[in-house]
């Protein structure tokens, strides 16, 4: 490694000074910050519970009312278990269900769905009730989500297609991002992802807290995110690349980095899931159930992407980012001046990316860990489609897209993305070039 | 503020559970990265795997505390050469990719209702050390050790963890100064370089990965044991890149370096931790809460890491020479 001759100090007091600064803002946007679900790696629960107990002196309870169009449930069986320890509750004519439990904790409550009336199923059947601080904790249970047996396989699978389509979209967006950073630097930023977040949060501060209209907020949100990409790679990532710093040495300073940003968030915006697209109206499309906002999302999607490859294969920058692609000592040979064209590199892909966040938070939710969650499958879609090449990394986003959504009709939510993760391991051993890569970039 | 109490608890994490439990999983990871070349980024998987199986071997199969042990490091072994197989002949990056998605993919596998009947699913698995504290020779009781005061548990445990530390740092040295360490080296230098002199690089890189694999997952074991609960959420990916932070804190390429690495490590985190709360009781820090402290560590783990690995890549021990992350 060469000895560092260019100054990073200066780049190094901005981002402390910036962390300082977010810190300082504490005092405005979060005064009464709530316990946030603390990410951490040691959290050890230890539960002892004194089941001995007569049942009628236990002072915690946990409780919810169950409702099918404004229509009470009755008879549906409830579970709440931690540890060794579990109670069972029934609703009764108004829907109300009641348990009581011994002692504080974090129980998890199960909806039993074979007692819900037929063909209806809730959207999340285990719920966590928190009693570490109160002595009562509602839980509702929403119905909804997938409807079982009363809709055929068919019109079930067209759904989750359409579905598949417009997270595939959402991904490539972001996977676009990440593969223009890598083909042009080297670098597998593993804190992509958290230009996902800062546009979703941008969008639910400006858009849903503040009032701006959805337009404007999202092109705000975008603008923010894109001046994110800007100073990222103005004073972390160019002097690093001045510093001639390893590629797998930058990769763990992005892991760091979006150590950083993710803990910067959660103290900014609390843990809490932001609810952002308030007034989307629904419409349906033959078998598909939708909403506005998705529909013109995807629409916005998909001309964005269109857009990003007539810029590379029409203009002269978009041609000029390919040249330091393929071979930048070659491109700077031949007059491009590298430099720039990684900046608008980044720039481009943070605004890409930030689109996705924008998009991904209007039609979801968004959370501080939004961005993290759906790194790996975006490090899949690029890995899929081969490293390093735009197109590919559409490709890539749309079949991990598909595979997430579809693969729900067969296996639980909880493990569709890890079927995501699974299909991306099984195409590098049978392909590891990628659908669309080329073989010399294996090693 | 309590000073004495800072400095206890502060203490207190030169020889705790989690400290020993990170150095072994670090010391896995030494194995892997330092000695090797390998970027595996999937080290809470193999931790997992050996704290899933200690627990499911126990709890499920009824075994003893040696059967459950050697079942936990089979898991772990066998998902290393899972991985293994389709990845160690290509380049670097695909083994971290592949790493952190298949511990990605574990993690929520472990965290589903769906084979709750081996994992517990979210509640975790809890109660499976009876037999391994049954083995504890010291009479129940509390014991003042100066600095903390102790259950005979919580000093069995420590016990066992820092002597399979000690263990593994001493196999780690004869192995790495052997013929067999010498020519991982090679390969983590020059990999085509050890090939034309005739070696198998591909069968030291799987030896190299299921041995830093197996010791990652006594890790796992030691961390489960000390609370006898094993939940899913502990193996986040978070979990991994913490052990990568303790391993480059102390130098990637040494033995000492992940032991005092991670004594380090949570040394600062817990000082860090009392200094802020303290600070935050006396009312000297208004814009930050009690639950805010604890986001604040994550933070600076997060800074802590991007410094050392611009400006100290070998950690405290290292060999700068040594220590040239390739590509």
């Amino acid at each position: 490694m060469s000895r560092p001759t260019t100054p990073l100090g200066r780049g190094w007091a901005f981002m402390l000074a910036a962390i300082a600064l977010a810190a300082g803002l504490l005092t405005v946007s979060a005064p009464a910050n709530a316990a946030a679900p603390a990410h951490t790696a040691a959290a050890v629960h230890n539960h002892q519970i004194s089941a001995a107990s007569d049942p009628s002196t236990w002072a915690y309870s946990i409780a919810g009312a169950l409702k099918l169009n404004g229509k009470p449930v009755a008879g549906v069986t409830i579970t709440a278990t931690l540890g060794s320890f579990s109670a069972k509750g029934t609703s009764d004519a108004t829907g109300r269900w009641n348990i009581a439990v011994p002692d504080a904790g974090k129980y998890t409550v199960t909806i039993d769905q074979s007692t819900l009336p037929k063909g209806y199923a809730v959207v999340n059947p285990t719920m966590t009730a928190d009693l570490t601080q109160f002595s009562f904790a509602p839980v509702l249970f929403k119905f909804g989500g997938q409807v079982i047996q009363t809709e055929s396989f068919g019109s079930q699978l067209i759904s989750r297609v359409f579905s598949g389509l417009n997270f595939g979209l959402l991904l490539a967006l972001a996977a676009i991002g990440i593969s223009l950073i890598f083909g042009t630097t080297g670098l597998s930023n593993f804190a992509h992802g958290e230009m996902v977040t800062i546009g979703a949060l941008m969008m639910w501060l400006l858009h849903a807290s503040m009032g701006w209209p959805i337009i404007l907020a999202a092109i705000a949100a975008i603008l923010i995110t894109s001046a994110f990409g800007w100073a990222q790679d103005a004073w972390l990532w160019k002097p690093l690349r001045k510093r001639r710093m390893g590629l797998n040495q930058m990769m763990i300073v992005s892991i760091g980095f979006s150590i950083v940003m993710r803990y910067v968030y959660l103290l900014l915006f609390n843990g809490d899931t932001k609810d952002i697209a308030g007034g989307a109206t629904s419409v349906k499309i033959g078998s598909i159930d939708t909403t506005n906002i998705t529909l013109w999302g995807m629409g916005i999607a998909a001309v964005a992407l269109v857009g990003v490859a007539l810029f590379l294969t029409r203009t002269r920058i978009g041609k000029a980012t390919r040249a330091v692609s393929d071979n930048a000592p070659l491109a700077s040979a031949t007059g491009i001046d590298v430099e720039r064209i990684i900046r608008i590199v980044w720039i481009a892909a943070a605004a890409l990316t930030g689109l996705a966040g924008v998009l991904y938070g209007l039609e979801f939710q968004a959370n501080w860990l939004t961005g993290f969650d759906l790194l790996l499958l975006l490090f899949a879609a690029v890995t899929l489609g081969g490293l390093g090449t735009a197109f590919g990394a559409t490709v890539g986003a749309l079949i991990i897209g598909m595979v997430v959504e579809v693969s729900n009709l067969f296996i639980p939510n909880e493990l569709r993305y890890a079927a995501a993760l699974v299909i991306l391991i099984v195409i590098l051993i049978v392909r590891p070039q990628g659908v669309l890569g080329k073989k010399q970039r294996l090693g | 503020m309590d000073f004495a109490q800072i400095f206890s608890l502060t203490a207190g994490e030169l020889f705790g559970v989690f400290t020993a439990a990170y150095a072994l999983c670090a010391l896995g990871l030494a194995m892997h990265f330092g000695y090797t070349g390998l970027l595996n980024f999937g080290q809470a998987a193999f931790a997992a795997l050996g704290a899933y199986g200690y627990a499911f071997a126990t709890l499920n199969l009824h075994w003893n505390m040696w059967g459950s042990f050697a079942f936990g490091i089979i898991c772990s072994a066998v998902f290393a050469l899972i991985m293994g197989i389709p990845t160690l002949r290509l380049r670097a990056d695909y083994l971290a990719i592949v790493t952190i998605a298949a511990a990605q993919a574990l993690y929520y596998a472990f965290g589903t209702s769906q084979f709750a009947w081996a994992t517990g699913g979210s509640n975790g698995l809890s109660q499976f050390g009876t037999d391994f504290y049954s083995y504890n020779p010291i009479p129940e009781g509390r014991y003042d050790l100066g600095i903390v005061t102790l259950s005979e548990k919580e000093i069995w445990v420590r016990i066992v963890a820092w002597g399979l530390v000690a263990i593994v740092a001493v196999l780690l040295v004869v192995l790495t100064r052997s013929p067999w360490g010498r020519t991982l080296k090679g390969i983590r230098e020059d990999e085509d370089a050890v090939r034309s002199l005739g070696k198998n690089v591909f069968v030291y890189k799987m030896q190299s990965l299921v041995l830093g694999g197996v010791i990652g997952s006594l890790g796992g074991m030691i961390f489960v044991l000390s609370s006898q609960t094993n939940q899913a959420s502990t193996w986040v990916s978070n979990f991994t890149f913490m052990t990568w932070t303790v391993l480059l804190l102390g130098g990637a390429a040494t033995i000492l370096g992940p032991i005092v690495g991670s004594a380090v490590f949570f040394m600062f985190l817990m000082l860090t931790q009392t200094v802020l709360e303290g600070l935050v009781n006396i009312g000297a820090l208004p814009f930050l809460s009690i639950a805010q402290v604890g986001q604040i560590r994550y933070l600076l783990v997060g800074l802590f890491l991007m410094l050392l690995v611009i400006f100290r890549p070998q950690g405290f021990f290292g060999n700068k020479k040594e220590m040239q992350f390739n590509g």
